[in-house]
């Protein structure tokens, strides 16, 4: 449980990361919080020769909400994100998402950026971030640009990230309606046996009229359950549109057996865990 | 107030002695952080050591590569079992009489197996040239089921030993067999089972875990050279036996060895065996003459260090129509893992496993423990109980539950109709021991009080009618347990350590202005003993507990004992401690009369004091005798006021508890919830209810743990699944729930102070209470016996095997 050796940099400005990491190439991972880069190192399964530590860049550590806008500077804490009065009004969901994640010793230490940079399907905020619809800002040697969440993995630690970018803030509208992040774990800290992430909006009509789900930690990547999503729109919600909505999820997942138990099991448990992310949006919508 | 002005009950509560829920002497220092543990030793010069572990369950190392290791500046040497060989120091005995390779001695047979051990100027150039030892292997089939080791395709796993047809604990029958142990009447009990009206038969198996103490192993050894003496500190749980195991092996004169146990951040029976870090450690000391230190991190303490558990029970017992119990069977299959290294009593090769008769009263019963080899980690330790007591009640605790289901009887009416009465104690069980005594009946019926136990069948039957009616997805169990212990081992006549006696001791010193030392053979590893063993001896001797210093662990100054472990400290050093306190009673009488002038006999103990007979205004407090002890001639007495005890107890001692659980489930995820936990202990004579309490809470935790996750599992060709706090589940605050503790007080007729020892009961009776809510819970739908660990996925696949996702 000691990692293999490495140097350590600490720009004091995004410029200065940008290019130190331009510089160093292969051979360097920027690090935010380190709750999954530092085991990885201490197992020795990730030994980079150089860590760039993004915490004494201070435009990356804010929470926005302007014109319905949410914006997350990537080094914002988990505790931060919990703690923030503007965004438990603008995205509830945040909140309730992040209050899972581990324990508290850990969201003192665990950042947003990381969370979603990583590629890590077991991490709580990939699919969060899908179901909001939103955005990654990169930054890299030839400029920023943006990603959406749901273009943003491809497979377990690989995304569209270049290696040479830096995953700077995250974006997306404030929702309405109803919320609900659920999670079945097997202790605190664990990560999800299944998790689900849903938004729902309840017209005039007493119909749904905006849907969005997506679920953690049932493929190698997180999963946006689109189809799903938009057959719930226009309809009522009940036990026949719930389990219609279930199904065509567990049509998306692709768990595999840990010991977590065996892929038969987390697909039910999926099914349980989304019926009752719907159920509680639902019921706040 | 002035002490003549205090009444005897202000006296007594001044004392802080049994009985007084004293505030744990110890906690302001751990609680600050300024615990003194093995990793916290820092020396000049000192060296660390640091293994290279084999990632294969079973092959052989073909060759050793160490030269790009020895370039890393820092690195001092390399050790492999080539080095050891010349001080006969590859291979070490284990405590069950077998033997284990100290660095791997041309094959491999556990994965995490220590290979070669790497000593360097600090622990990060260690664990860098860890990574560039090559080591050559050539794999081997790996045996993981020891249901299979005696197949004729089985691989052989301890060519070693692999003609020996004789082993530690009799005949073997194959290369992959350890021994076979019986106790009681084989033929009486079969023939009774074939004609018995019922019979109920269930495979029980308690999987492996592993006791995953906060602190890991460790030791720090210093040879130094001029003097010739070596200092090891380390983890352990019983110094003075590594002290004497050390001189053994290495030779040197065991009044050149001290052993210090500093504080100990937990042991729960993985710190009691004698580990090739500490051999190492020592070698390496000697070797380059400076400290070098060990300390195993998290993952090599699951995978290396002593394991607990892994018994396959086969059971059958034998019942009246009625419910009377007339018999039981018992065939365990004992994984032992590659090298025998559990920790028992030299006679007991399964432990006190014969205890699995429980609290009832069976007639006839047979016993046979199969041990076997496998690629797996050695150990077999008593996981926080007594040597094999949570196996023997687990086993038990079942059985009653799969017996009552096939009488289709209440469990708890089962139990009570067969519990040892109170007039039978003390009692002889089928299977050997006399237990001291119990009061099952008052206990059960307390508890069945307590929760309503009638109020919770009736909710319990509603539940299953409304689950059947499609009105709900929870189920309720009701996990009932009455466990029996055999703790205090125990009689030198039958226990010991690598041929040491169990007894334990007590050596106090009274100083001259009346405040004292006493220093015990055994070491705490949390318990409390600074507090506890302080408060048996202000009772003893009047001396209040504050002015009163607990020490243990440092061999130069202890007296000899057999450490702690097997919830023993209680019953016999807790024993010594009251039995010297008496002594030095019985010197101070004679100086108390001398110094009242009346005849020894003509005074009589009053608390505190010596009062005399007759006359209570003239007395002399243990204060007074003692200065006086010191200061005056007193004719025909020593100056002085001392004692020691050794004690070897006459009996173990057996407390027992009745314990019972009510737990949702939901079966679609599997998720469970504690919704209440009732606890009855009775151990004895209560020293300090607080620390019980304490005791109580930690130990149902572990045994939450254990039976609702915890496990060390391996894959089918001997990889470690669960060898990280990622999936080793340990409780947190979140996962563990109220408890409800309650006593009953039956003292040890036996024991000096009636005390028996409660520090393992919680994990002993828990374990089988919350997998009986499980069992219980599906009991409606056809359920007899689903396995433990009972995690999610496992709770889920029982409702999905009785059809109930259909």
């Amino acid at each position: 449980m000691i990692p293999g050796r490495f140097d350590y940099h600490q720009p004091e400005s995004l410029a200065a990361a940008v290019t130190l990491l331009s510089e160093l190439g292969d051979d360097a991972r920027v690090i935010a919080g380190g709750h999954s880069l530092i085991p990885m190192m201490k197992l020795r399964l990730a030994m980079p020769e150089h860590l760039i530590d993004l915490k004494a860049i201070g435009d990356l550590k804010h929470i926005t909400v302007a014109d319905g806008v949410v914006s997350i500077g990537a080094m914002t804490t988990q505790a931060e994100l919990i703690g923030s009065a503007a965004l438990a009004d603008a995205a509830p969901i945040v909140k309730e998402t992040a209050l899972q994640i581990a324990d508290p010793q850990i969201r003192y230490q665990g950042t947003i950026g990381g969370n979603v940079a990583n590629g890590d399907p077991g991490n709580d905020m990939p699919a969060l971030m899908q179901c909001l619809d939103a955005s990654f800002t990169l930054s890299g040697p030839n400029g920023q640009r943006e990603v959406r969440a749901r273009e943003f993995y491809e497979a377990a630690y690989f995304t569209t990230r270049d290696d040479l970018e830096i995953l700077t803030r995250v974006t997306f509208a404030a929702h309405g309606g109803g919320y609900a992040y659920e999670k079945q774990k097997r202790k605190i800290g664990d990560y999800a046996t299944a998790a689900a992430a849903v938004l729902l909006s309840k017209g005039a009509d007493g119909a749904c009229s905006s849907a969005s789900i997506a679920m953690t930690n049932l493929a190698d990547t997180p999963i946006y359950c689109e189809e799903a999503s938009s057959a719930m729109i226009g309809a009522g919600i009940d036990a026949t549109s719930i389990e219609t909505a279930v199904k065509s999820c567990l049509e998306c997942i692709e768990p595999v057996d840990d010991n977590r138990g065996p892929a038969e099991f987390k697909k039910h448990a999926a099914g349980m865990v989304l019926k009752r992310a719907i159920d509680s949006a639902w019921s706040r919508a | 107030m002035n002490a003549e002005a205090k009444t005897i009950e202000e006296r007594q509560a001044a004392l802080k002695g049994l009985g007084t829920s004293r505030k744990r002497v110890e906690d302001a220092r751990f609680t600050q952080g300024k615990g003194n543990y093995v990793d916290d030793i820092k020396m000049p010069d000192m060296l660390f050591g640091d293994f290279v572990r084999s990632q294969h369950p079973h092959a052989y190392v073909k060759s050793i590569d160490t030269s790009a290791a020895l370039e890393v500046p820092g690195v001092i040497a390399v050790l492999t079992a080539k080095d050891l060989e010349p001080l006969g120091l590859h291979w070490m005995p284990t405590l069950a009489g077998d033997k284990q390779m100290v660095l791997a001695d041309g094959k491999v047979l556990f994965q995490g197996q220590e290979v070669a051990f790497v000593i360097a100027e600090d622990r990060y150039i260690a664990a860098d040239a860890v990574d560039l030892v090559k080591v050559e292997y050539e794999p081997l089939q790996p045996l993981v089921d020891p249901f299979k080791a005696e197949l004729p395709d089985a691989p052989i796993l301890r060519e070693d030993i692999a003609d020996a047809k004789e082993g530690a604990h009799g005949a073997r029958r194959h290369p992959n067999h350890i021994f076979t142990w019986e106790q009681g009447d084989k033929d009486a009990t079969e023939s009774i089972l074939s004609s018995a009206p019922v019979v109920a038969e269930e495979m029980v198996y308690y999987h492996r875990t592993h006791p995953c103490p906060l602190e890991t192993c460790g030791a720090v050894a210093s040879m130094d050279k001029v003097n010739g003496k070596l200092t090891l500190w380390g983890t352990f749980q019983a110094p003075h036996v590594v002290r004497t195991v050390a001189s053994l092996l290495s030779g040197i004169a065991e009044h050149n060895i001290r052993v210090v146990s500093p504080d100990i951040g937990g042991g729960f029976g993985n710190k009691v065996g004698v580990y090739p870090g500490y051999v190492c450690a020592i070698v390496a000391s000697i070797v380059t003459g400076k400290p070098v230190k060990w300390v195993e991190d998290r993952m090599e303490n699951l995978s290396s260090t002593a394991f607990a558990r892994d018994y396959w029970m086969q059971g059958k017992i034998a019942a009246t129509p009625e419910g009377k119990i007339l018999g039981l069977w018992c065939h365990t299959t004992a994984d032992h893992g590659a090298f025998d290294a559990c920790a028992d009593p030299t006679k007991y090769p399964a432990g006190f496993m014969n205890i699995c008769t429980g609290s009832y009263d069976i007639p006839t019963a047979y016993l046979a423990v199969d041990g076997i080899y496998t690629n797996k980690a050695p150990g077999g330790v008593a996981y926080r109980c007594s040597f094999r007591v949570t196996e023997a009640a687990y086993f038990i605790e079942r059985m009653v539950e799969v017996l009552a289901i096939k009488l289709n009887m209440d469990a708890a009416e089962l139990r009570r109709i067969n519990f040892i009465k109170k007039e039978q104690f003390p009692y002889q069980s089928a299977l050997g021991w006399e237990y001291d005594s119990g009061d099952y009946h008052t206990a059960w019926d307390k508890a069945l009080a307590a929760v309503n136990y009638k109020g919770l069948r009736e909710e319990q039957a509603k539940q299953v009618q409304a689950f059947k009616a499609g009105e709900t997805r929870t189920l309720m169990g009701i996990g009932l347990c009455h466990f029996t212990e055999i703790v205090g081992a125990g009689p030198v006549k039958n226990c010991d350590l690598l041929g040491m006696g169990m007894f334990d001791s007590c050596e106090i010193r009274i100083h001259p202005t009346g405040s004292a030392i006493a220093r015990l053979g055994t070491i705490s590893q949390g318990q409390g003993h600074a507090t506890t063993f302080a408060q048996i001896l202000a009772s003893e001797i009047g001396i209040s507990a504050d002015d009163i210093t607990i020490e243990e662990g440092d061999t130069d100054t202890a007296p000899y004992g057999l450490g702690t472990y097997g919830s023993r400290s209680t019953p016999v050093a807790g024993a010594a401690t009251a039995m010297a306190g008496r002594k030095i009673r019985a010197k101070a009488q004679m100086i108390a009369a001398y110094l009242l002038e009346v005849h020894d006999n003509d005074v009589e103990w009053e608390v505190d004091r010596f009062v005399v007979k007759g006359a209570p205004e003239r007395f002399k407090t243990m204060k007074e005798v003692a200065f006086a002890s010191y200061t005056q001639a007193i004719p025909g007495v020593e100056p002085g006021l001392e004692a020691v005890s050794y004690y070897d107890p006459p009996n173990m001692t057996y407390p027992f508890g009745a314990y019972i659980c009510v737990m949702d489930i939901n079966v679609d995820t599997g998720e469970t919830d504690i919704r209440q936990f009732y606890a009855l202990d009775d151990c004895g004579t209560r020293i300090n209810p607080m620390i019980i309490e304490g005791q109580v809470h930690g130990g149902l935790t572990e045994a939450l743990a254990i039976a609702l996750g915890q496990e060390i599992a391996y894959d089918e060709l001997g990889n470690i699944k669960t060898g990280s706090l990622m999936d080793f589940f340990i409780p947190t605050s979140w996962e563990t729930p109220d408890y409800v503790t309650d006593f009953t007080e039956t003292p040890s007729p036996h024991h000096p102070i009636g005390a028996k020892g409660v520090g393992e009961s919680p994990n002993v009776g828990g374990v089988p209470a919350f997998s009986n809510a499980i069992n219980d819970a599906f009991k409606a739908f056809g359920l007899t016996h689903t396995h433990m660990p009972h995690d999610h996925w496992r709770v889920w696949k029982t409702a999905n095997d009785l059809g109930m996702h259909a």
